[in-house]
């Protein structure tokens, strides 16, 4: 008896909900017409007492712009960077989304019609598979401030800093991290003791999502000079060599995907030597005062990217918040609060002190002359062309 | 009366006004269904075999190459019809698109298209020269070949490369070099891998559902809390929560060091036996409650009955009750099979190198690599292969026989 009037109320409480989500989805479009009169009502100049039309921050600045960002300290950086002071100038509000990346929402979006996001920062191999795919809106890099001292923006970014649908804000650093406490005798100090377990012994960390950087310090481990990389990797016998090189760790490598994972993966002694993103391994070390060093020898630098999506109703705000947050004091001031490298060549000297822990940034940044002597930017667009097969044979091989 | 109705056409129609408000009744969750449910997954289905980037972008080409049968060369209309299309493409902004779609049939097409896409303009005849000029690749059949495939409306090129195949410019199938074949292994590895978790949930879950059900009423709700307790749990929290446990320096690995010594400690996580062992344990409550739930239908005096009449426990148990019991456990057993086939977060989590399944392989196509075509090819064939499963599993139970409760 009991039973049955559970199941009953079981079922009820499933139709209702049920119904529920199909009216939702049904008042979807009705949903629409309801942002448009909010919109509207928002933009709607009001009369005041004395009956003359008041101009509050929503007037001047309208709709909200909606920036995605990844989260985490680093969305915490351009929002202190970029996302307050563009308020403060012009009044208009941004809403901060997070993400995890690629261009899948985008697509989405874009294609059914229905652009909810304005800006968007995302690597620069997803901006320019966007780019060509007409997800993103066209940048005119003549509109970008030019540095202080007048150098025009195009020659004030680093190489390829500027592409057609996107432009850099801040370079990050793939680099090798290590537990200092665990390497006591012998203390590693070049890209290729990584690949060396009998010197350095312990497990590592590598990136597990794509072959993207992995076959890169394979080759640089193995002895291939940096600008000569890619021409190695375009033959078949430099993909060989690159995989033999994995093969030699293959057993001693536990792969992280999330780039959370590494600094915790070294704090839990799960390895003992792990690539990362430069800035997790700097607040494991500035925040969190852990025992790690960084191998900036062999890095590989990559760019991050804003684009604006194609169809945004909110595109002149967007080119604006772009223009603003790639000029040289904001990528500047960035740098207080993360360990990324600001794109722009004028910015590098201007860069501070920890907004937080007052610790020197210059020494952290992966593009500043000391670090960078032995780095090489990745080739996206070499990426672009070989990325099919390549992810395919990463895939196997991983598997086997 | 002339205008009474009779008996037969009143119940003709009480009955047709019975089965209107049934309809009626189960009209949302219909409309439901068709919305949330048909319409996406057909849609993404169409997208395995119906890509028409290239035949909208390039359409001169792709009429010339429509003529020619993919042996030696093309013909030479169809060099001049791509120096037009190229060139407009390249105008209009859509060339990306075209250069994206075709890398996805052969490697390095995508810059190939997009550097004579920008010199297309200035072609003069002969164009076959001209395009050469541009890039040697162009003299090799095997690149217009991934043109003709790709231009046609309807492609099987998805499912090709999904089955580990690649396609020669006349239309033959050949294997991927041995270093690329991956979806194959992969499709193997999930079925094994759902078929093993399926039955180390049954092992499990039988016993298990065996004791609850024959418990007294007070102490059986308590143990079933304590199943559907981590039921609902979050997914991810259970996930992280093995992951813990697990880890070389985790609480299992610290027992087995403190019991047999440091170089005892096991890998236990990051590979097959974790997403096995995590696996496990999420689906287990699926097992676990349709199998209690038809235990407890079970009258006992039959299996008392069996006794009296000179059956030993175990013949009591393996001929009468256990029969009895296997329309819930075999409703179970599917609900198992079929969730961990589309397993995807627990694997990525836990799987390691090793314990990648094809859902895996799915999302990333999904998200990483936005080759949506290849990633529905690869869920169609999951789910033809589920399908066929599910004949089988049909005529071996009876599906009519399956009870979840």
């Amino acid at each position: 008896m009991g039973r049955t009037t559970t199941i009953i109320i079981a079922a009820a409480a499933a139709v209702v909900i049920l119904a529920g989500v199909l009216l939702y989805m049904l008042g979807r479009g009705g949903e629409k017409a309801v942002n448009q009169l909010d919109a509207e009502l928002t933009d709607m100049q009001l009369p005041d007492a004395n009956g003359t039309a008041a101009a509050p921050a929503g007037a001047a600045g309208g709709k909200p712009l909606v920036v995605v960002s990844w989260g985490g300290a680093y969305t915490k950086s351009q929002v202190e960077a970029y996302h307050k002071p563009f308020e403060a100038k012009t009044g208009t509000k941004i809403n901060s989304v997070d993400y995890n990346g690629g261009v899948a929402e985008i697509k989405a979006q874009v294609e059914a019609g229905n652009v909810t996001w304005d800006v968007v920062d995302m690597e620069i191999a997803d901006a320019q598979r966007a780019c060509d795919e007409g997800l993103l809106e066209k940048i005119d890099a003549g509109m970008l401030p030019a540095a202080p001292d007048g150098t025009p923006a195009i020659q004030d970014f680093v190489a390829n800093g500027i592409t057609p649908c996107a432009v850099t804000t801040i370079l990050f650093s793939h680099i090798v991290a290590f537990d200092t406490t665990k390497f006591e005798a012998k203390v590693p100090s070049k890209l290729a003791d990584f690949f060396d377990v009998k010197n350095f012994p312990g497990k590592r960390g590598m990136r597990k999502t794509s072959p993207k950087i992995n076959l890169e310090l394979a080759l640089r481990a193995d002895g291939v000079p940096g600008d000569k990389v890619y021409e190695v990797l375009g033959t078949k016998e430099g993909v060989d060599r690159a995989f033999r090189k994995l093969d030699t760790i293959k057993d001693h490598v536990i792969w992280w995907e999330a780039g959370a994972q590494p600094p915790q993966l070294l704090a839990d002694g799960e390895v003992t030597m792990t690539t990362a993103y430069n800035g997790r391994i700097f607040d494991a070390m500035v925040m969190e005062n852990k025992p790690f060093k960084i191998i900036w020898d062999g890095q590989l630098l990559e760019l991050d990217v804003l684009g604006i999506v194609k169809g945004t109703k909110n595109l002149d705000k967007a080119m604006q918040f772009v223009a603003f947050a790639t000029d040289t004091q904001r990528l500047a001031d960035q740098a207080k609060w993360i360990a990324y490298g600001p794109a722009r060549k004028s910015s590098l000297p201007l860069v501070g002190q920890h907004a937080e822990k007052g610790v020197d940034m210059k020494p952290h940044m992966p593009n500043s002359p000391e670090n960078a002597a032995n780095a090489i930017q990745i080739d996206f667009l070499w990426w672009a062309d070989r990325q099919e097969e390549l992810n395919q044979r990463w895939a196997a091989w991983l598997a086997k | 009366m002339g205008g009474q109705i009779s008996l037969a056409e009143q119940y003709r129609r009480s009955g047709k006004r019975a089965r209107r408000t049934t309809f009626m009744l189960v009209l949302p969750l219909l409309a439901f269904l068709v919305v949330s449910f048909v319409l996406p997954i057909g849609s993404m289905l169409m997208r395995s075999f119906d890509d028409s980037t290239v035949a909208d972008i390039l359409p001169r080409t792709a009429a010339a190459l429509r003529s020619w049968d993919g042996k030696g060369r093309p013909p030479f209309s169809a060099y001049s019809a791509l120096a037009d299309d190229l060139s407009r493409a390249n105008r209009t902004g859509q060339i990306g698109k075209v250069a994206t779609r075709m890398n996805f049939e052969r490697a390095g097409m995508r810059s190939l298209i997009i550097k004579t896409a920008r010199e297309a303009r200035g072609f003069v005849p002969p164009y076959a020269q001209a395009f050469n000029q541009v890039d040697l690749q162009w003299s090799d059949p095997e690149v217009w070949g991934a043109l003709r495939h790709a231009s046609a409306v309807a492609t099987s090129g998805y499912y090709v490369s999904a089955l580990d195949q690649t396609r020669k410019a006349d239309g033959t199938w050949v294997p991927k070099p041995e270093e690329e074949q991956i979806y194959l292994t992969l499709f193997a590895r999930t079925l094994v891998v759902a078929a093993g978790v399926t039955a180390l949930c049954f092992l499990l879950g039988y016993p298990l559902a065996y004791y609850i059900a024959h418990l007294d009423e007070r102490r059986r709700n308590l143990v079933l809390i304590l199943v559907l307790l981590p039921f609902w749990t979050s997914l991810l929290v259970r996930t992280t929560a093995w992951i813990a446990l697990l880890q070389t320096n985790g609480v299992v690995n610290d027992v087995i060091a403190s019991v047999a010594g440091e170089e005892a400690r096991m890998a236990l996580i990051h590979n097959m036996t974790g997403t096995i062992i995590a696996m496990t344990h999420i689906l287990l409550p699926f097992m676990v409650l349709p199998t209690y739930s038809v235990m407890l239908s079970v009258p006992p005096a039959l299996k008392r009955a069996a006794v009296s009449l000179g059956a030993p426990p175990w013949t009591a148990f393996w001929r009468v009750y256990f029969p009895m019991t296997l329309p819930g456990a075999a409703a179970g057993g599917l609900l198992v099979f079929i969730l961990a086939l589309g397993y995807y977060i627990t694997p990525a989590l836990v799987g390691g190198r090793t314990g990648q399944l094809i859902s895996n392989m799915i999302e990333f196509h999904m998200k990483t690599s936005l080759n949506w075509g290849l990633a529905a090819a690869l869920g169609g064939l999951l789910l033809a292969a589920v399908l066929v499963l599910y004949v089988f599993y049909a005529r071996l139970v009876g599906m009519n026989r399956l009870r979840l409760g």
